[in-house]
This record gives structure tokens, C-alpha cells and sequence, in this order.
């Protein structure tokens, strides 16, 4: 983004700093971290049985009357034009309704791309969509068959005949260095660092590492595929889909397709896996155009190869890290710049220096990325963008720096830690990461590790461990909005358009509700997946939870407002204002002398009620950019590496976790150890086999894309501090992406430890190793 | 996917006459002809089902353990006589695929199944003369990592992904077919055919012509045998490299071995000249690398594939080493 959003946000952030704590949302602890009754308990999902009985419908499975289905046809060519279109065959294949291209495609608009600029700026990529003839990736979209059912769309497809006029394109990563582009920022932060000078700083310091790193590029693979059944009812459009951005994308679709609003509904109440790869992307609006040229509802699933073609991923990227110590291991200099991929018409950088700014101090910094361009399908957001493969380089570095200078690398880690924000000076809300190194060290019998690489063995097997730091910032999103509707049963029903994606969304709001309105678990129920319900952000940066958490607080904040006024004079807490009551025990109270209440239940039944309804947005999300807000990890890694074949087998794995406080254990477990595994698979495994030559991607389907297996994923033991962060809602900070962060170095670290080899170059394949 | 016909053969007989003619496949499990078919690699009019066929496992008179082409993987490798006369193949069908999928393969279709070449899947990117003959291949200058160090031409470098067809090349397997010339019996070593300038060619199977069983002749080996197959991750992925191997001992001395590669060449690789330096010889390691030279020394690496050579000669001294009872 540009210098001007860099100017306006370092101007709020300064303001942020004049302001007192107390004015700001935050600025005192929400009183739900002291009083907790459902919040923090183990819970199950709410979800669980309906998916357990198959009963749960995803946008794939809708039934409706009439429905027609869609096959896609991608471009094998990377750039060029199509110069012969032939639908003729296909045309009159059975069962075909019709062949669309970018002759017949409807003239719509291309998306606002993803940014801060409206919540409906949610585009991947600013290509036309099928509105020209023109080629400007390797599985671009350039056709769409519908057809009565599915095998006679796919079988069509096949039919249609293309010719293309090839031109050059740009798809090797190391010839596109000369012309990449320093982005004044990465999403909201300024993009170049520098803080003294630090390579003259590295140069003077007795001890050094100065080293490039390298990450492959990698792709979506959610469980459920991209799928969408598209609807017109008139002028009206409903799409179920399988999106983790609900409101935004009615209201990008809207836009793009000159409707009202209220004539566009997305329902998404469950998603089979997001990741951040379950955007907005062509094949919803090529659905939904077909859908009307068709006119009749249509669903078009990607197939696992549709994915890979035209749903982007993970950017390679290119790091040089160099960090220079003093004699106590204080870090003079930390330089972390690089390269990665991120085409103009694309709207995700990979930040993977972004976790670099808030980890450790430094006397000076040099931090600095740089995007290249190649043709290919725009790259987007991946379970922690930046942090997850920034992490590999940095403390990997870390790691080479301990071991040269002989220390203990918990220990020298330690050191640098921050009081403040090393780069903006601002105060953290919470850190503790030191605690959990101690915690996590003692439990996984750190102590126990040889410092001395290859020197453990067991038969042909070398055995080491390893650990690293992960991290990742807190974020809630503005423009956040919850219904909260009091039953006069005494119940109430919470709703919200937000994502659920099989993370526990609806379960921990349910907890959460069940505190902060004072009712049991049982009394609460949560809505969620419909653009028709009050707008929630998307379901991205781990920032849902906290958003909606704000939402709720909100929303209680304004009921508390209504039952008072409900009440009237003839109440015990007659009189009484906002400020003075707090809802518990089924009513609201005076804060002063809880002898003083009414319940929801009388209240309703005097006023006659059989229900209140409150809508509220949460307050405007400051308290980030007054606090440095971050979470952090210490995972622990211990494998081994067979000294015949070079294959690694991952022993155990324990993260230690400070995420603020844990709203469920149960389905926190859960995501830090799903992150986990696919930290496993980003440092042993996971790689698009991108051919440079053609700028084809190769391996695109589960049989060749490798993932871990079961096999693969060991015992993953799993501990937090649990410290409430004073300035978010709950305390809670988000934890859906740091699991995956600070993964791959604790393995390359143990792969040193055991073999003696620091491999920079993921994946950590056994070849690598010979 | 094309529109196709489908019939159920209730007999060999009945399968080769359905099965003659352009445009027809035999259908085993469908694990790997169905996926070809999605992918447009297989473009068959007609399918001829032949999973009904016989399955048995039963020893036939002469002493040999004769398998039915449509026994599945699964059933193979928990049968009984199997895991004990042949326990490196029970090992090598369960180090191949998944659960789901040894339960649906079966031993005709396994020993049929086409390369894994990323190059030969993609119909609609890429070149390949196994695919389409004289075309071009895009794998010599591209990702080669899975590909063929031995036995390989200029055509094709693509190697033969079987697992368990790697422990039947071992065992002197051998391919009982049936066909319109009539019955023949095809040793496993010769079943596969090397590229030359006819990658498109895997088998020496003739059109019409029917897997009806694997004969496997007694075993010697079934006290001292392994199968060791490396691959990047621990389940559910094809070989880089693997061993099979046997053999027996007399006074300290190798007497009989056997041996064949998997993962490094277009077909599963009896590795005889590596046996022959080691019949009679001393188990000693200079002996096992001596092995390994010999049957190496016609390898073209890629560069994709080029640490299959050092691994290959690991592996195998580690087999060999494991089976004569030294340590590594
Ligand atoms: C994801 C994945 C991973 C895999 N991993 C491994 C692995 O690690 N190791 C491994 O060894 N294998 C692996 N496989 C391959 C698997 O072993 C084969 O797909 C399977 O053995 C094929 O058997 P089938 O019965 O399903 O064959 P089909 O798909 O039915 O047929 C395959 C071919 O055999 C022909 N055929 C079938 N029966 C006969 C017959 N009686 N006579 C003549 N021709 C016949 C068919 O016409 C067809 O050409 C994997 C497969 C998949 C999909």
C-alpha cells in the first residue's frame, strides 16, 4: 500500500501515544478475565455432532430445484491470447445449457483488492475475469460449461478447443530480481527499517551470522474444495459459499454486479477449512454470472487441480538474515531483508519480516523486502503470511549464532528479549514469552539435549533437538457488528454473519455470551454464516475472536442500557445507570450492592416482552496501535535422522504457548496443534513444484503435493501461560496462526543438532541430508 | 471425462473378447485407471470389469504360491502363506499407497500401473513420448526427482512406481496371461520393458491379452529377507529408492541372493550383477559396495535425481548389512 497510508497510520499511532490507556477500548481490563464461569472451560464443539452425522451442509451440498452444474477450462499457456475459440463440440454435448467465455461473459467490473480502503475491498487479484482474451497466468480461467449434471459439464469441457498466441512470460524467481519493487508498506506497516547502522554494526561485532534462507512456494489444501451454488431469485442473488469473508464479499459481489446490498446474500455457515485461501476469487463470479446467463441456480466445485490452478498460495521467498552479537550475546545488529513474489495485479505481500520488528531488541536494524513480479496466479494469504516462514529464516539465524558462540540458544533468546517494541517504543500489553521458554523447556526435558551436534545415536539413527520462538500479532478488525436477542425464557441467541471453519467460533462466543449476559452455556445460542445477519469482519489475521468479542461487549453494554430502561421505576435497580449494573446470574445487578437486581426473565414478563433485541459494533479496534500486542510461542522439537537415507521422523513436538487467556482448551489444542502439523509439513514436506520454464505448476493434486500423513505427525504436546492480555476483550489475543510459526526452525534446529547440518532450504527433504 | 460402456467379465475367456479391440481397458480397482481417466491420460470407450475374476491364493502342486489377478493388495499381504514363505512382499504391497487404496488394487492392476511422471498426468501442459510418442519429454529438464537413474533412453526417463512388483522381481515371479495367441507364462523380470524409442509400451503384454495370476516359485529366502523403501514422508508416498532383497548364508559365506530396485528405473530393477559379485563371496562391507558399484556403473543421473546413486548404495549396504547380521 502507499506512502500516504503509511503516513496516516504512523500519525494515529503517535496520537495513540498521548492518549491515556483508561480513554481508550481496553484501556481498563474487561471485567469478563476476572469473573469467568463457561470462558476457559473445556467445551466441545458445537458443531461436532451435526458434522459427526454428516447433517452439517456445505456449500457444495445445497439441494434445489433445477440445478445445473459448471465445469471449468484453464489456460495452459502462461501468456498470450487466445486466438481460436471453438464450443461447438461442446455446445452440443449432451446435457450442455451452455458454454461461457469472455465473448458472452456479462461486462461486469473487476474487484477493489484486498486492503483497508472499505470491508468490501476483498479481491485476490485485479485481472478482469474472463473479459478479454487475454492470458496473464498459467490456469487462468477461459471457459465454463454448464450442463444438467456434472460429468456431462466435465465431459463438454474437454470438448471446448482453444488456440493461443504465446508470448514471453516472466516465471523465473532469480531473473526477476533486477526489477522488484520496494512496497512503501507491508499491509500496515512500513515496509523499509532502518535503525542505526547496522551493517557497519555487523562488521564490528565479535559475533556473527550473516546467511540466505529459502521457502518454496506452497498451496491451499482445505479439505473441503472451493465450492459455491449460486441462486438468482429475480434481481436478487443468493450464494451459499465456502468463504471466511461472508459480509465483505456480499458487498464486493453487490458492487461488482451493480446490485443493492440487501440483494445479495451469502450464506457460509460452515467452511471446511480456510487458511486464507477461502477468499474471494474467480470462481465465485463466474458461477454467478453463468448462473444468469443460465437462468437457473448452478454449483460449480473446484476440482483439487482447479484449486491449485486458480486459487493462490504461499509466495517462494528469498531471506538474507544476518544478526551481529556482542560479547554477552546482545544483539548489535539485526539485518532482515529479501525477496518474494507478489505480481501487480495481486493484493497479499508474504510480511515474512514482519514478526522480525517485535521479537528481539537491537542496536540497530536494517529491515527490508521487496516484491517480484512474475506471471502467475496472484499469491494470497496462508496460515500465518510472513511469521510462518519469516520465523524459519530468523530463528534458525538464532540458532547458528548460539551455536557459534557456544551458548545455550534459550538462553541467548532471553537476552534480547524487549522491554518495549524495539522498533515503535510502544509498551507491550503482555509478554511473557521467558515463561513460557521456562515452562516449555522444563516439561520437554530441554536439559536433556546434547549441545554438541551428532553426537546422539540409536542404531542408524542420529537424534537431536531443537527450538525456536514463534509469534504472531494481535489484530481486531473494525466494522464488527452483533445481534444479541433476550428471550423472556430466559435465553438468548447471539448472531453475527462471522465464519465458522471448523475452528470453534460458535462454541467459545457461546462461552463467551454465557459470561458476559450471565446465563448458563445452555441458555445461549449463536448464528453465524449469513450475510443477512448483522456484519462481522472476516475471518482472517487470527482476529475473529477478539472482533466478535468486542462486538458482544458492545452489544451487552447497550441491552444492559435497554433492560434498565425496560424495567422502569417499579424495579429494584430503578434509577440506576449503565455504568453502575453488570448482568449475572440471569438479570442485572447493581455493581454497588448486588442485593439490588431484577432477572431477564421478570423484566421481559412485566414489560410484556417476549424478547429484547440489541444490535452494537465493537469500539474502534486502538488499543494495537497504542500497544505493541503480540503473542509468542516456544516450540520444541526432538527428531531423528536416519544416517543411511537422510529421512527425518519427528519424535515429539511441544509448544509452549502466551496467548493471553485460552477461552477453550479443548478447541485451542486443537488449532495450535493443527498449526503444528502444518508447521511439520512447511519444514520436512510441503512444495508446488512450480516449473520455471513454463510457469506450470506440476504437482497439483494430494498424490503429489505432499502434506504429513498420520504417520508423520508424532505425539504433539501442547501447554499455555494463559496470562489475560489487560487490553483485549477477554484477554484473549487470537491463536489460529501462531501454531504453525517458529515449527519449521525448531526442526531445522533439531536436524542440526542431530546431524551437524543446517539446511536453509525448505523443505528439509532427505536428499538434502546425504 | 469421456462418456464409456462398462460390462462385468465373468471369465478370462469372456475378458479377453470383451477386452479386444482400440478403445477398451480392464478395469482392476480403478486406482489408477480412474485417476488416468480424469486426467485425460486414458481416454478408453469401454471397460471391462475384471475384479470378479479369480482371486484365490492357494499353492499349487509343484510347490509355487499362485495369486489370482484379482486378489487385492490387502488380501495379498495378510494371507498367511505369504507373510510366512514370502515376507518381503507382504512388506513391500504394505509399504505402498494407503489403507483404501491396497484394499481396492488389485494384483493385475498393480502390476500394470503407469508411471508417476508429473510430466506423463498432464495432458493439457506438457510434452511426454509415453504419453503421446515422439512428442517430446518434459521431464529431462524439469522435475525429475521421482525419475529413473537406470535403463533408461532419450525418449523417457520415467521409473515404475510399484512397490510390491519390486519384491515379485525378487522372488522370480512369474506372470501367468492369457490372450487370443493363447496361455503363456511371462517371468516378472521380463513382464515390464525398458523405454528405448517406445516409452508408450510398459508391458510386453499384447492387445487382447489378459493378467490371469503371479506364480511365485518356492522361496529359500523367507528367513533372511527385507524390503526397505525410502520416501519423503512415512506413509503414502512412492519410492525414491527401494530394496528388496534375500539371501542365504553357508559358513559365513553369501550363498544365494536376490535382489531388485524399486524407484530407480523404468521397470522393477533385478539387480543381477550386484548378485553376481556377491554369490559366494564374504558379507563384508567392501563386498556390498562392490555390489552396489557394479550395478550402478550404467547409471545417468538428472540432475533432479542424481542422490538416488549415493542413496541407492546406502540402502542397500544397510540391507545387506541388516540380513547378514553385522550392524551398520
Ligand atoms: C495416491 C496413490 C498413492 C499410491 N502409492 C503407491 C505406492 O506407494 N506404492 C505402490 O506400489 N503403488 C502405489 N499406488 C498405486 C497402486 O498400487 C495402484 O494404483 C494399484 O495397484 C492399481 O491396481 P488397480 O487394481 O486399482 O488397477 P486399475 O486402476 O484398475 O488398473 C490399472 C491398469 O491395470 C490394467 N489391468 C487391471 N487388471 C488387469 C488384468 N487382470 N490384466 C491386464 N491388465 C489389467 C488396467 O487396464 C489398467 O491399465 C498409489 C496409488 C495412488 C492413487
Amino acid at each position: 500500500m502507499s506512502k500516504t497510508q503509511n503516513a496516516i497510520i504512523s500519525s494515529v499511532r503517535t496520537v495513540m501515544g498521548w492518549v491515556p490507556a483508561q480513554w481508550l477500548p481496553g484501556g481498563t481490563p474487561d471485567p469478563l478475565i476476572e469473573r469467568r464461569a463457561a470462558i476457559g472451560r473445556q467445551a466441545s464443539r458445537l458443531d461436532g455432532p451435526l458434522k459427526v452425522a454428516g447433517e452439517a451442509r456445505f456449500a457444495a451440498e445445497v439441494a434445489m430445484d433445477r440445478l445445473c452444474y459448471a465445469a471449468l477450462v484453464h489456460s495452459p499457456v502462461t501468456r498470450g491470447r487466445i486466438t481460436r475459440l471453438d464450443t461447438g463440440a461442446a455446445e452440443t454435448a449432451p446435457g450442455v445449457i451452455l458454454v461461457m467465455t469472455h465473448r458472452t461473459m456479462p461486462r461486469i467490473g473487476t474487484l477493489p483488492l484486498i486492503g483497508i480502503t472499505d470491508l468490501s475491498a476483498v479481491g485476490n487479484s485485479s485481472i478482469p475475469i474472463m473479459l478479454d482474451a487475454e492470458i496473464r497466468y498459467n490456469g487462468q480461467v477461459v471457459a465454463a460449461v454448464v450442463a444438467e449434471t456434472q460429468e456431462q459439464a466435465d465431459h463438454a469441457a474437454s470438448l471446448i478447443e482453444i488456440d493461443y498466441a504465446i508470448d514471453a512470460a516472466r516465471t523465473r524467481f532469480q531473473d526477476a530480481r533486477p526489477d522488484a519493487r520496494t512496497p512503501a508498506s507491508l499491509l500496515m506497516d512500513k515496509n523499509h527499517v532502518s535503525i542505526g547502522n547496522a551493517e557497519r554494526e555487523l562488521k564490528r561485532a565479535p559475533h556473527r551470522v550473516d546467511n540466505m534462507y529459502r521457502t518454496p512456494a506452497q498451496n491451499h489444501n482445505a479439505i473441503e474444495l472451493h465450492a459455491v451454488t449460486a441462486a438468482w431469485e429475480g434481481d436478487s442473488l443468493v450464494l451459499h459459499d465456502a468463504t471466511q469473508m461472508i459480509a465483505p464479499s456480499a458487498a464486493a459481489l453487490a458492487k461488482l454486479f451493480g446490485l443493492k446490498r440487501e440483494q445479495v446474500r451469502v450464506l457460509s455457515p460452515f467452511v471446511g477449512g480456510g487458511f486464507g485461501g477461502k477468499g474471494l476469487w474467480d470462481h465465485q463470479i463466474v458461477a454467478i454470472a453463468a448462473a444468469r446467463l443460465a437462468g437457473r441456480p448452478l454449483r460449480l466445485m473446484l476440482s483439487r487441480e482447479g484449486v491449485y490452478r486458480m486459487i493462490g498460495g504461499r509466495s517462494p521467498s528469498e531471506q538474507r538474515v544476518a544478526i551481529g552479537a556482542d560479547a554477552e550475546g546482545r544483539f548489535t545488529a539485526l539485518l532482515h531483508t529479501g525477496y518474494s513474489v507478489m505480481p501487480p495485479y495481486g493484493a497479499c505481500p508474504e510480511p515474512y519480516t514482519l514478526g522480525t520488528r517485535a521479537l528481539y531488541g537491537a542496536r540497530s536494524f536494517e529491515i527490508m523486502q521487496r516484491h517480484l513480479d512474475l506471471d502467475i496466479v496472484p499469491n494470497t494469504f496462508m496460515r500465518a503470511p510472513g511469521e510462518a516462514i519469516g520465523s524459519f529464516a530468523v530463528e534458525s539465524a538464532i540458532d547458528e549464532l548460539a551455536h557459534a558462540m557456544g551458548v545455550d540458544p534459550i538462553a541467548l533468546r532471553l537476552r534480547n528479549l524487549p522491554e518495549r517494541h524495539p522498533i515503535s517504543g510502544a509498551p507491550f500489553s503482555q509478554h511473557a514469552l521467558g515463561q513460557a521458554y521456562a515452562e516449555g523447556a522444563k516439561r520437554f526435558g530441554w536439559d536433556r539435549r546434547h549441545a554438541e551436534p551428532g553426537t546422539v545415536r540409536e542404531g542408524e539413527w542420529r537424534i537431536g533437538m531443537g527450538c525456536a520462538t514463534g509469534s504472531f500479532p494481535y489484530a481486531r478488525m473494525p466494522g464488527a457488528n452483533v445481534r444479541i436477542t433476550l428471550r423472556g425464557d430466559g435465553t438468548a441467541v447471539i448472531a453475527c454473519s462471522a465464519q465458522e471453519m471448523g475452528m470453534g467460533t460458535a462454541t467459545v462466543q457461546a462461552q463467551h455470551a454465557a459470561d458476559r449476559l450471565g446465563l448458563p452455556l445452555e441458555a445461549i445460542s449463536v448464528e453465524l454464516g449469513d450475510s443477512a445477519l448483522p456484519a462481522a469482519p472476516m475471518a482472517g489475521g487470527s482476529s475473529q475472536t477478539a472482533s466478535i468479542a468486542g462486538a458482544i461487549a458492545a452489544a451487552a453494554t447497550k441491552l444492559a442500557g435497554e433492560l434498565l430502561r425496560l424495567a422502569g421505576n417499579d424495579s429494584p435497580i430503578a434509577g440506576l445507570r449503565a455504568g453502575e449494573v453488570q448482568l449475572v446470574e440471569e438479570g442485572i445487578a447493581s455493581i454497588a450492592d448486588p442485593t439490588r437486581r431484577e432477572s431477564y426473565r421478570s423484566i421481559l414478563a412485566r414489560a410484556a416482552r417476549e424478547a429484547i433485541a440489541v444490535t452494537a459494533a465493537g469500539s474502534a479496534p486502538l488499543e494495537f496501535l497504542k500497544f505493541a500486542m503480540h503473542s509468542s510461542s516456544a516450540i520444541f522439537c526432538e527428531l531423528r535422522v536416519s544416517a543411511v537415507t537422510g529421512e527425518v521422523r519427528v519424535d515429539r513436538l511441544l509448544g509452549s504457548f502466551d496467548c493471553g487467556t485460552i477461552l477453550n482448551p479443548k478447541t485451542a489444542a486443537s488449532q495450535f496443534r493443527g498449526g503444528m502439523i502444518m508447521g511439520l509439513g512447511l519444514a520436512l514436506m510441503e512444495e508446488t513444484l512450480f516449473d520455471e520454464r513454463s510457469g506450470r505448476i506440476m504437482n497439483p493434486s494430494l498424490a503429489d503435493y505432499h502434506i504429513p500423513a498420520h504417520l508423520d505427525v508424532p505425539e504433539i504436546d501442547v501447554i499455555w501461560t494463559g496470562i489475560p492480555d489487560p487490553r483485549s476483550p477477554l484477554g484473549a489475543r487470537g491463536i489460529g496462526e501462531i501454531g504453525i510459526t517458529g515449527v519449521a526452525a525448531a526442526v531445522a534446529n533439531a536436524v542440526f543438532n542431530a546431524t551437524g547440518k543446517r539446511i536453509r532450504d525448505l523443505p528439509i527433504t532427505l536428499d538434502k541430508l546425504l | 471425462m469421456t462418456p464409456i460402456s462398462y460390462s462385468r467379465a465373468t471369465s478370462v475367456a469372456e475378458a479377453g473378447r470383451l477386452a479386444d479391440g482400440a478403445g477398451a481397458r480392464l478395469l482392476g480397482g480403478g486406482t489408477n485407471l480412474v485417476d488416468l481417466m480424469r486426467k485425460g491420460v486414458e481416454r478408453p470407450s469401454r471397460l471391462v470389469d475384471v475384479s470378479g475374476l479369480s482371486d484365490a491364493i492357494e499353492l499349487a502342486r509343484s510347490g509355487s504360491l499362485v495369486i489370482g489377478a484379482a486378489a487385492r493388495n490387502s488380501a495379498v499381504a495378510a494371507h498367511p502363506l505369504v507373510r510366512q514363505r514370502y515376507p518381503m512382499l507382504a512388506r513391500a504391497i504394505l509399504a505402498g499407497a494407503s489403507a483404501q487404496i491396497r484394499n481396492m488394487a488389485t494384483v493385475g492392476g498393480n502390476l500394470m500401473q503407469r508411471t508417476r511422471c508429473l510430466y506423463f498426468a498432464d495432458v493439457a501442459g506438457s510434452r511426454c513420448n509415453k504419453r503421446e510418442p515422439g512428442s517430446g519429454c518434459d521431464a529431462v529438464g524439469g522435475f525429475n526427482r521421482y525419475h529413473a537413474v537406470l535403463g533408461t533412453s532419450p525418449a523417457c526417463i520415467a521409473a515404475h512406481p510399484s512397490d510390491m512388483c519390486v519384491a515379485l522381481a525378487a522372488l522370480d515371479a512369474r506372470v501367468q496371461v492369457s490372450g487370443p495367441g493363447g496361455d503363456r507364462m511371462i517371468p516378472l523380470v521380463d513382464f515390464h520393458r525398458l523405454p528405448g524409442d517406445r516409452p508408450d509400451r510398459d508391458t510386453v503384454l499384447d492387445p487382447g491379452e489378459v493378467i490371469v495370476a503371479v506364480e511365485l516359485p518356492a522361496s529359500p529366502f523367507a528367513g533372511r529377507s527385507a524390503y526397505r523403501k525410502v520416501r519423503d514422508r512415512s506413509s503414502y508416498a512412492f519410492a525414491l529408492v527401494s530394496v528388496a532383497a534375500g539371501l542365504t548364508m553357508r559358513e559365513g559365506r553369501i550363498e544365494e541372493v536376490a535382489i531388485a530396485f524399486g524407484g530407480i528405473a523404468p521397470k522393477p530393477w533385478r539387480a543381477s550383477r550386484a548378485e553376481a559379485v556377491l554369490r559366494g563371496g564374504p558379507a563384508a562391507g567392501a563386498a556390498f559396495a562392490a555390489a552396489a558399484d557394479a550395478e550402478l556403473a550404467d547409471a545417468a543421473p538428472l540432475a533432479g535425481n542424481a542422490f538416488k546413486l549415493a542413496l541407492t548404495r546406502r540402502t542397500l549396504e544397510a540391507v545387506l548389512s541388516e540380513l547378514t547380521g553385522g550392524s551398520l
